[in-house]
């Protein structure tokens, strides 16, 4: 039971971006396309699963004072296998999500789960806790891209959704799109829970 | 004509390509001390600080120890027959060069100056995991700029960086008294004016800085 929670909170109760408000960079960088939040959110999630699960291996031998250091070697590690294995296999998505894939290093979700979670707690709890906290960031992301895909340019995963007679508002591609979704959708989301508490 | 092509660089890094609206680095430090004017010129002092010292530092770093560059320390004084190609390792050298500079930094401020220290201080230990540092370092190489380059884009990159924040924070001291619709307060309120200020730099993208 208790596995399932901590498999779960990541998705909307302790959800990285819409709740704790952590990792908002390559949320918004990446977000132009549903394609593109993808590959980010995947690429986080992979870090984040890997370094999650080898902390939580050497959280007893690691001194309390030298530990943010050692997590983030383990941290860069990780992105850079990343960042090598694709712009191997998946040279276009490497191009189009560009300095942000070696930037993973420094998403704070990364780092905080390393130290709020992973830590302290053994290594199937801290995987669990890794693939919900990267499926809710990925989930997040998708979320915008496919927001800012459909209004921006009319289509969805690079297909067109919307009939040929709407005219796509270019703004919502471009950066300051990025900053007015995430503050919608973020006030959206306080809505729901106000409405939520009202109710209660 | 060396001078111009600074001044091109230095207005390109503050203005048309501004970190925090047009490439969207450090948005949570930019979100998180926005809201008071002193604390964001504080953050904004340490950033600008860090960034320009950080992009003297790892260009260095790049070009002597990393780059298969016939300048490789390793090369020269290790008698190797080529030059090793170690750029892979870069992300790892750069975040920990990064970090162990603000430490430094932190305690040479303490040492040196306390008053300014008492300023600075608590914004220090938050610019490591500030990606705005980190992604000035891989602009720079990525953009493959000289030494002096890097550091004037470094500079004007934190030069740019404080200019937001300090915009962002003059507005959201007067939106303290605005009414605003209660599921709006808050972070949201402040996405969607940085929205609004993202949109009035898009209008310094049209500018043609050329020779």
């Amino acid at each position: 039971m208790s596995a399932w929670k901590e498999f779960s909170k990541g998705f909307y109760k302790q959800n990285p971006v819409f709740k704790q408000a952590l990792g908002l960079c390559p949320t918004l960088a990446v977000t132009s396309s549903v394609e593109n939040g993808l590959g980010m959110g995947l690429a986080a999630t992979f870090v984040l699963i890997c370094s999650n699960v080898l902390i939580s291996l050497i959280r007893k031998g690691v001194p309390n004072k030298i530990r943010i250091p050692v997590y983030i070697v383990v941290i860069a590690t990780f992105v850079t296998l990343v960042d090598l294995a694709m712009a191997g296999f998946m040279p276009d998505l490497h191009k189009s999500l560009g300095i942000f894939v070696p930037l993973i290093v420094v998403n704070c979700i990364i780092l905080g789960r390393a130290e709020a979670f992973a830590g302290k707690n053994n290594v199937g709890l801290s995987l669990l806790d890794g693939l919900g906290m990267g499926f809710g960031f990925t989930a997040a992301l998708c979320l915008l891209g496919a927001i800012r895909e459909v209004m921006g340019n009319g289509s969805l995963m690079g297909f067109p959704v919307l009939s040929a007679s709407f005219e796509p508002v270019l703004i919502m591609i471009l950066p300051p799109g990025a900053f007015l979704t995430i503050g919608f959708v973020l006030g959206f989301f306080n809505w729901l829970e106000n409405r939520k508490d009202a109710k209660r | 004509m060396e001078f111009k092509a600074l001044m091109i660089i230095a207005l390109g890094a503050i203005f048309i390509n501004n970190f925090v609206f047009s490439r969207f680095l450090g948005i949570c430090p930019y979100i998180g001390v926005s809201r008071q004017l002193d604390s964001a010129v504080g953050m904004g002092a340490a950033v600008v600080f860090v960034m320009t010292l950080a992009s003297a530092v790892t260009w260095l770093i790049y070009e002597y120890l990393l780059a298969p560059s016939p300048a490789n320390i390793f090369f020269r004084f290790f008698a190797l027959t080529e030059p090793p190609d170690l750029t892979f390792l870069r992300t790892i050298a750069f975040i920990l060069v990064i970090a162990s500079l603000v430490q430094f930094v932190e305690m040479v401020i303490q040492k040196v100056s306390p008053s300014l220290y008492s300023s600075l201080g608590i914004y220090l230990p938050l610019i490591t995991t500030n990606c705005a540092i980190l992604g000035a370092a891989i602009l720079n190489i990525d953009e493959q700029y000289t030494f002096i380059e890097s550091v004037v884009h470094g500079l004007a990159a934190g030069v740019g960086f404080t200019l937001a924040l300090i915009l962002m924070a003059g507005i959201r001291e007067r939106l303290e008294l605005a009414e605003i619709p209660r599921s709006l307060q808050g972070i949201p309120i402040a996405f969607i004016m940085a929205g609004l200020m993202a949109m009035a730099f898009l209008g310094f993208s049209g500018l043609k800085l050329g020779m």
